[in-house]
């Protein structure tokens, strides 16, 4: 007896081969960037049936949610650059900027090589056995939380945690490098009733964002997905221009930036000494520790994700006049 | 009881998103097509929601379905919207108003 889970599990896994096919052989970018936006969506779906909330969450929010809208900035700023912005031909792949085969050559070398690596690992990891969680559900006490994937986020594995938020100041700070020359494609005028509905969501939003945060210590949640939905707040005053990025402000956002890093390593170096190594909290105050980062590393994640979608450091030359090259 | 009333809400609304979809593949323009997926869409996601809040045990569960379907109700208008909008300014309606 076959189990209706079971068919829907395959069709599911089929669809998003599909998916990833398809966002990958499409020639018009924006067709891309929407399948790749529902191929995210059904990988949370695909997640939740592995039972892995979390992964789930995370996926939704950072994966499809801001990476689509940082896609979809992008190819409006592809747009006004090379001049089609408002033209209803499509942006097909192949007129923006060759790509040089040795690139895309060793691009595919190394994508090969991970996917090698990975095939290794599943092939040389136990098929079947209790892994980790024994050991994690027998650690728990110490952890000063609930939730066991936050218990091994922020305290088991604190320092991969930590590179995690790493990678991501270190990716704002290559764009705002490199970004410094080019000059913004004019926002679109959205209209009333998307002014409407964004001060509709915006409240909401800060509390849901807020509210996974918070309920990271005992249920899925966590800093990743309370900053990716608090960047979202982020994105929509910069898209309602409610919030306009001036270069004044850009000692409080570099600050913002680095916040959750600082903030973090700091205490994995001051809870170091009596006995105790790095990263390893107090059990009497782990819980107000892990809160504590976890609430500064949201605010630096929702601040650097917003700032990724506006894409540059607001600069004084800009506002004159076009610097686009 | 309870089960087959909320089964019977969620194939219901199933049956109004496969209309949606079958509108979306099959009208001839944007705006034909948005009529479709947003009325239908809207339909058949109150009945799903509908029928996980009778499904759902504790009131925090049902209260949390609700605001789901309010922000996912009034984030598609407002897309549906969007795409109209966009669409009628940009011509891209295929001879529409």
């Amino acid at each position: 007896m076959t189990d209706p889970l079971m068919i829907f599990d395959l069709l599911l896994a089929l669809a998003i081969v599909a998916l990833a096919v398809a966002s990958l052989s499409v020639r018009d970018l924006f067709s891309m960037i929407v399948l790749f936006i529902i191929f995210g969506l059904l990988s949370a779906l695909a997640w939740v049936r592995l039972s892995a909330p979390d992964v789930a969450l995370a996926e939704a929010a950072i994966g499809t949610g801001v990476t689509g809208a940082l896609l979809l900035k992008t190819l409006h700023h592809l747009r006004y650059v090379s001049g089609t912005l408002g033209q209803q031909t499509a942006l097909g792949v192949t007129p923006v900027a060759p790509v040089p085969m040795g690139i895309i050559l060793a691009n595919a070398g190394f994508c090969g090589l991970i996917t090698l690596g990975l095939l290794v690992a599943f092939l040389g990891a136990p098929a079947t056995g209790p892994g980790f969680d024994a050991l994690v559900a027998e650690a728990m006490p110490q952890s000063g939380v609930e939730h066991p994937v936050t218990g091994v986020l922020l305290n088991f594995r604190a320092y991969d945690t930590l590179m995690e938020v790493v990678v991501l100041l270190a990716a704002v700070i290559a764009v705002w490098q490199i970004e410094r020359g080019l000059s913004d494609a004019p926002a679109p005028v959205m209209g009333e009733v998307w002014q409407g509905f964004a001060r509709l969501a915006l409240p909401a939003i800060v509390v849901v964002g807020t509210y996974l945060l918070w309920v990271g210590a005992e249920a899925p949640g966590g800093a990743f997905q309370g900053g990716a939905v608090l960047a979202a707040v982020g994105l929509l005053l910069l898209l309602t221009r409610a919030y306009i990025p001036q270069p004044a402000h850009r000692g409080v956002a570099r600050g913002a930036f680095v916040l959750g890093t600082a903030a973090f390593a700091l205490v994995a170096i001051l809870v170091a000494g009596g006995g105790r190594v790095a990263f390893e909290y107090p059990l009497e105050h782990a819980k107000t520790l892990i809160l504590l980062i976890e609430g500064v590393v949201t605010l630096s994640i929702a601040v650097t994700l917003a700032a990724l979608f506006h894409g540059r450091e607001p600069v004084a030359l800009s506002e004159g006049g076009r610097h686009d090259t | 009881m309870v089960e087959l009333a909320a089964a019977v809400l969620i194939a219901t609304g199933t049956l109004f998103f496969i209309a949606g979809t079958v509108g979306l593949l099959r009208f001839p323009d944007i705006f034909c097509r948005l009529h479709a997926l947003t009325k239908a869409d809207g339909l058949g996601l109150a009945l799903i929601a509908l029928g996980a809040a009778l499904l759902a045990g504790t009131p925090g569960a049902v209260f949390r379905i609700v605001l789901i379907w309010f922000f996912v109700a009034t984030a598609s208008a407002t897309c549906g919207h969007l795409v109209a909008r966009y669409a009628r300014q940009s011509g891209a309606g295929g001879g529409a108003p």
